[in-house]
């Protein structure tokens, strides 16, 4: 697989149980800059969990992850001050419908002082615009399509300007029409160079876009590849037998 | 347009009720042989007569302070204990303030009111000299804190998990996300529930007689006691309660419409 930038995140042994059900069993991995990463797998492998370990809205039970050389589990370090750098777009999007497209946009840039009332303004401005969404500004997110309020909520994240986005099955809550809207901004993202790690269970797309697709099963990673090595090529039965029945 | 016609048929209703009470006590009036009196009498006596209706006015004062102040109280009060809860809950931290949240929940939830406003009156202030409103208002604003408390931690265990966790994604710190996420929405489901508190409390407070406090009911049985006649001054003193909740409903209705408007 192509080698990119530097590392940028860094999973070791990654483990979570909720109780005495183990979900992770140990995930060993490296993210490397502007790589885009698919994670497929069957519903309840523990794809969604490991996406969300990776900004600690799930705490592992065991194990390491490195960010930026940063071991994000250790209690000692502010994980706020690390999620600012770490964006995340959820299945249900999770807009706030208590303001409007335009302050959710600026919610945390202006709250986390990261930028003036001013700047966050024209960054909210310029997104909008690049999603085609301007004369949504003030309008309620629960006024929108879903693939409206999809876009929105990444380019929410995007104002941040973090260093990686995590995708937690972003279309899967979408009306069929609208999951091409979505599909594309995301495929203008990485094309951007953005770092992108998606749970997806959109084959077609994760074998355009992605540098790499990986199969999480029964809490491991049980084969990544290239996306044509892993579509054309599957080594391990159970993804063969997984492909079979998504393909 | 449904909401409007259910404010309307509530007023019909409450008027309707205002007639019925009106109609019973003309018609009920006691027709006792010997000295038998007219309505109109029986109202001079019960209100007019040595300035009784000012026992009503005194007493629907003390009522509506104690409820006000009480309900403040309990507001910054409960909005404590939900925060402590809340926090406990979803940090899993304060371990022992919640332990003392829940203890005092327990015992305020278990046990009737009226004691709690005699052990504050007759135990806890028995050697200091205090008036009765504020002691009134320690003893149900110590109360409703409790039941507020479970309120609004209802009103913020309502909104979606979702919501919190897109915050604390975009690295907002606990609190800037209750605040600026999570209280907003909780409001909607907090104020109906509040709204029920405050009239419960209203109604509530009608046990301040036993300590010594003229409150509406107090006032009312005062006036019993002088003019040995019930009918009345009860009645009185229920429509009086009656139309007190009936318009702080309407205008709470009024603020969920703007409310959800937003």
């Amino acid at each position: 697989m192509p080698a990119k930038g530097e590392v940028l995140i860094q999973v070791k042994n990654l483990q979570k149980a909720f109780g005495d059900h183990e979900v992770l069993k140990g995930i060993n991995t490296e993210i490397r800059e502007g790589e885009v990463v698919a994670i497929v797998g069957p519903s309840g492998c523990g794809k969604s969990t490991f996406l969300r370990s990776l900004n600690l809205l799930e705490v592992p039970t065991g194990g390491q992850i490195l960010f930026e050389g940063v071991d994000i589990t250790d209690k000692s370090v502010n994980i706020n001050k690390m999620r600012e750098k770490i964006g995340m777009v959820f299945q249900q999007f999770n807009l706030f419908p208590n303001m409007t497209v335009k302050d959710n946009i600026m919610l945390a840039p202006t709250r986390l002082k990261v930028m003036s009332k001013e700047e966050a303004s024209k960054k909210a401005d310029e997104l909008l615009k690049r999603i085609g969404l301007s004369e949504k500004a003030d309008a309620r997110p629960q006024q929108l399509s879903g693939g409206q309020q999809q876009r929105i909520a990444i380019v929410r994240s995007l104002a941040m300007n973090p260093d990686v986005m995590l995708f937690d099955e972003p279309t899967s809550a979408l009306d069929p029409e609208m999951v091409g809207e979505v599909l594309s901004l995301m495929k203008d993202l990485a094309e951007s160079g953005m770092t992108m790690i998606i749970v997806t269970h959109e084959m077609g797309f994760a074998r355009e876009v992605a540098d790499r697709v990986m199969f999480i099963n029964d809490g491991v990673i049980q084969e990544e590849n290239t996306p044509q090595e892993f579509f054309t090529n599957p080594q391990h039965p159970r993804l063969k037998e997984f492909l079979s029945k998504v393909l | 347009m449904s909401f409007e016609y259910s404010r309307k048929s509530a007023l019909r209703l409450f008027l309707f009720v205002l007639a019925v009470f009106l109609c019973i006590s003309i018609v009920a009036t006691p027709a006792a042989a010997a000295e038998e009196q007219t309505f109109t009498e029986k109202f001079y006596q019960n209100f007019i007569e040595d300035d009784r209706y000012k026992y009503l006015v005194t007493g629907l004062q003390n009522t509506l302070i104690i409820t006000v102040f009480s309900l403040i109280m309990g507001l910054v009060l409960g909005a404590l204990i939900a925060i402590v809860r809340t926090v406990h809950d979803m940090k899993g931290k304060l371990k022992l303030l919640n332990l003392v949240a829940r203890g005092y929940l327990t015992v305020i939830r278990g046990t009737p009111v009226l004691i709690q406003l005699l052990i504050i009156y007759f135990v806890i202030f028995a050697s200091v000299d205090i008036a009765l409103v504020p002691v009134a208002i320690v003893a149900f604003g110590l109360n409703s804190a409790a039941y507020i408390a479970e309120i609004i931690r209802a009103g913020i265990n309502a909104v979606p998990k979702g919501q919190f966790e897109a915050g604390s994604s975009l690295g907002l710190p606990f609190a800037i996300t209750m605040i600026t996420i999570i209280l907003p929405q909780a409001i909607k489901n907090i104020l109906p529930a509040l709204c029920n508190e405050g009239i419960v409390l209203l109604k509530e407070t009608s046990v301040s007689g036993y300590i010594g406090l003229i409150d509406l009911t107090k006032g009312g049985d005062i006036i019993r006691s002088q003019t040995y006649e019930a009918f009345m001054p009860y009645i009185a003193v229920a429509l009086i309660y009656l139309t007190v909740v009936v318009v702080l409903t309407h205008f709470v209705k009024k603020l969920e419409v703007k409310l959800n408007a937003s």
